[in-house]
Parts: C-alpha cells; structure tokens; sequence
C-alpha cells in the first residue's frame, strides 16, 4: 500500500466551533483500489468526545473512509491511501508510525459481533492486551471489569465470566466486542453499523451506551440507519460516490440541509 | 415512482388547504353579520366552528401518523409546520365566533353613530390570513416574508379604534355595552392577523428553513437574504 502526502488544505466546511478540540483532522483524503477512485480528496475535521456520523447510501464509500482513519486498508494489497489524517495533531500515515500504534489509539467495532468463539468472556476483553504482551493477571481482571462496565455489560456477565463469548446473545456480543476495543484504552472509537444486526431493544442498548462512551471517547459511525444517526450523533457527514457531499451539525443536516442531494437522500427521494 | 409517503403527505397538504379555506369562510362570514348586522349569520358562523376544531384534531392524527414514519428535512418541516398551520387556524375560527357572537349581540341593539374605520380593519386581517394561506400554496417564502410587516398596521388600527371607542364611552355611558362588543370584535380582528403573520412565519420556516419567529430575542430568528 502506498501514502501520499499532499499539501494540506482547510476542511470544508469548518464546524468547529467554541473551543471544540478537532481529534481527527482529514485533508484531500483519498483512497484507491487499484484503478477504483473509491474516496475523494476529503477533508474534514472530527471534533474530540463527540459523536460523528457518517451517512450515504450503499457504495458511497462511508466504510472505506472510516477504515481509512485507523490504517485498516493496509490489510489489504490493493488499496491505495493518499492525503492526511491527523490524530490530535499527529500524522497517523508517518513512516514512523506503526499501523499497530495506529489501531490501538484507534479502536474499531464491526457490523457483526465477532468474538473469538474458543475464548471465554474475560478472554475476549482482554486479547488486545495480551497480543501486545500487557498484562499481569490483578491488571488484566481489573481491565476486565472497567472495560465491561463501561460497555454496560459487567452487570449480566460478572458471574460467567469464565462462560464462552459465543453463549451470549447478539447484543451482548456487539458490547463484548464494544469492551474489547475500549480495552486497549483508545482515543476513538469506529463503530461500523454496529446496531444493524440486532433488534430494537439491544439496539437502543448500543445507543445508549454511545451516548455514555462519547463523555471519554471520540465516536465516528457509520450507519444506514439515519434515525439511529440523529438521535445519537452530533455531527453528521453525507458521502456520495465518494464525495463528500455535506458536513454539518446532525441538526442542520436532518432539519435543514443546504445541500439538495443531502436533502434527496434523507427524505427517501435519492435518484 | 411515486414514494406512498409523497402521497401520505399530499393528503396532510389538501386537508389543511381545506381548512384554511373554512378558516377565510369563517371570517368573512363574521365580519360581514358585524357590518350588516346579520345576526342568522353570525349565529351560523358560532355553529360551525366545531368544523374546524375537528380539522385541527383530524391534521394532528394525520401529523402524528406522519412523524411515526421519522421524515426528515423538508418533510419533518412541512409536518411539524403543518401542525402550528392548523392549530393557528382552530384560533382563527375561534376569533371569528367571538365576532360572530359579539356581531349577534350588536344586532339586537341600536348602531352606534360612530365613524370606525373595522371594515378597512377586517380587510387588512382578512387579506393577511388570505395572503399567508397563498404563500403556503405557492411555496413563496419572499412573499410570506413581505407580509409580516403588515400586522404592524392592524395593530394600529385596532389601538386606534379602542382610543375612540373608549372615548365614547366616557362620553355616552348608555353605550358602554355595545361599545365593548366593538372592543372585543376590534382585539379578534388584530388576533385574526397575529395568527395570519405566524403562518407566515411557518411557510419561510418550511421553505427556507430559517426560523425567523421572535426576531428580537437575542439569538434568535434569521434576518431574511440579503439584509
């Protein structure tokens, strides 16, 4: 995989506003597979322990930007990364910087739990430390609790903690794997349609907790679901083909967009 | 194709047009029983304001039925709007009933030898409440814009007809009755336009998306583009 760095330019449009701190700043972000212009030169800036959405309809490239922001596309050969990204001012694409740094600053869930089915609850909490060679067994169990209570989980697990992951329902499995990722202590979480696999109720169970998490955290998510994007996030981005299209407080961006296509797109009237 | 909700909110559209124009009706029919003395006519009017508290309960199903599908951008606005629309023409009606009720009042009694200028006053509201019902129809949020200054001059008016009618008061005790009755009518007149310009405001809220209500509280309303 090749990076090119680019002169930086200003995101468009700056919403940051009252002294918000920006924890992930984009510039003329592109991304590449093989001949595929699959994400186009965007540039925006996510604010610090807020909730940003981003939204677009199927192929827009909403998942290949959020992959971008933790270097998950050099997993795969033929895809190509061009621009900037900076992490709390840190150029997440140096040289210098370790991909492995990058994902574990940078944590990611999935759209489907994905708990390591021969490992037991506790096991699956603290993978992530462990394949970095952290530990210790009082520092693990204590990891262990915080991470499952910070993902509303300790509650229903804290007796079975030796029982496999896979005995737990979906829900439970998506904040298993929600407790995993805060394990490494992240500074942002990408949550990848996380609640689009589970029933209202378990839904509302992962809202709930996004809301409680972006106290600590900076939460990116990509969802299909544009309630679920209203009623959780802060900021909302619509993508196109690629584009960025609008970026703006999820407010304005549901009420009023500016942009017609944004407009098209929410109300059900896209193409 | 034609999206089922487009179709949904088309039938929200008819329904509240269809108010509005029992609302006009309403009016007009109680301004006219008050200038000519009317009173089978104002007593018609007082009888059919039931019609549009229905309408008002019959929008607000459809609304509620709407918001439960989540709409968002110009729809979540059109509905919402829709919603203050109809409960500001309920208020219309209810206005002309208190006329229609002071108009079949008045028309038991001598008229007063008095020069008021509630016809020219009526005219103004009833073109306002006309003026802001076509602006909702035409999509014009310029137009609607351009009448919210109008209330200014029913304003006017009605303070203008409360000073001479008050007036006459002190001077011819046995008219005090009819007098108020005028009052009355006059405060229903201005409230009758305060509830056209609100609907104005809605339509550049729905077609513009800025909320331009309370323009003088601080932090709050949009100038309009260009100012």
């Amino acid at each position: 995989m090749d990076v090119t760095i680019k002169q930086p330019v200003a995101a468009q449009p700056s919403i940051q506003e009252h002294g918000e701190t920006v924890a992930l700043a984009l510039r003329n972000l592109s991304v590449f597979f093989g001949d595929n212009h699959a994400l186009k030169n965007v540039s925006l800036d996510i604010t610090a322990k807020a909730v940003t959405a981003i939204i677009g309809p199927s192929g827009c490239g909403k998942s290949t930007l959020l992959r971008a922001l933790n270097r998950m596309h050099e997993l795969n050969p033929g895809a190509r990364v061009e621009g900037e990204i900076r992490l709390f001012g840190d150029d997440i694409y140096s040289r210098a910087v370790e991909p492995v740094i990058v994902r574990r600053r940078v944590g990611m869930v999935f759209q489907k739990s994905n708990p390591f089915p021969t490992m037991s609850i506790a096991e699956n909490v603290t993978v992530g430390l462990r394949l970095n060679g952290i530990g210790g067994r009082k520092m693990l169990a204590e990891r262990t609790e915080q991470s499952l209570r910070m993902a509303a989980l300790w509650d229903e697990v804290k007796d079975r903690l030796h029982a496999p992951a896979v005995s737990l329902s979906g829900g439970q499995q998506q904040r298993l794997c929600i407790a995993r990722a805060l394990a490494v202590q992240p500074e942002v979480l990408l949550m990848d349609e996380p609640a689009s696999a589970l029933d209202p109720l378990a839904t509302s169970k992962i809202e709930d907790l996004i809301l409680e998490l972006k106290k600590d955290y900076t939460i990116v998510i990509v969802t299909h679901n544009m309630q679920q994007a209203a009623r959780m996030s802060d900021f909302t981005a619509f993508l196109y083909l690629g584009e960025l299209i609008e970026f703006d407080t999820t407010a304005n961006i549901f009420a009023s967009p500016s942009k017609k296509q944004t407009e098209d797109y929410v109300t059900g009237r896209f193409g | 194709m034609e999206h089922h909700f487009d179709t949904e909110l088309d039938v929200l559209k008819q329904k509240l047009l269809l108010m509005a124009s029992h609302a006009e009706t309403a009016v007009n029919r109680a301004v006219e029983a008050l200038v000519t003395r009317n009173r089978d006519l104002a007593v018609q009017v007082k009888d059919e304001d039931a019609v549009l508290d229905r309408f008002e309960i019959e929008v607000d199903d459809m609304a509620i039925h709407l918001l439960s599908k989540a709409p968002l951008a110009s729809d979540l606005r059109l509905v919402t709007v829709a919603m203050k629309i109809s409960q500001n023409l309920e208020r219309v009606g209810d206005e002309a009933t208190k006329i229609a009720k002071r108009a079949r009042d008045l028309s038991k009694e001598p008229p007063l030898k008095l020069n008021l200028e509630l016809p020219k006053m009526a005219a103004l509201a009833l073109g306002m409440l006309k003026a802001a019902l076509d602006t909702f129809v035409n999509h014009d949020s310029v137009a609607a814009r351009a009448l919210i200054p109008r209330d200014k001059e029913v304003d006017a008016l009605n303070k203008k007809i409360n000073a001479e009618l008050i007036l006459h008061m002190m001077e011819n005790s046995d008219s005090v009755p009819r007098c108020l009755n005028l009052i009355i009518a006059s405060r229903s007149l201005e409230r009758i336009a305060d509830h056209a310009k609100n609907v104005a405001e809605e339509v550049v809220y729905l077609y513009e998306a800025h909320d331009i209500r309370h323009a003088g509280v601080k932090g709050q309303g949009t100038p309009a583009p260009g100012v």
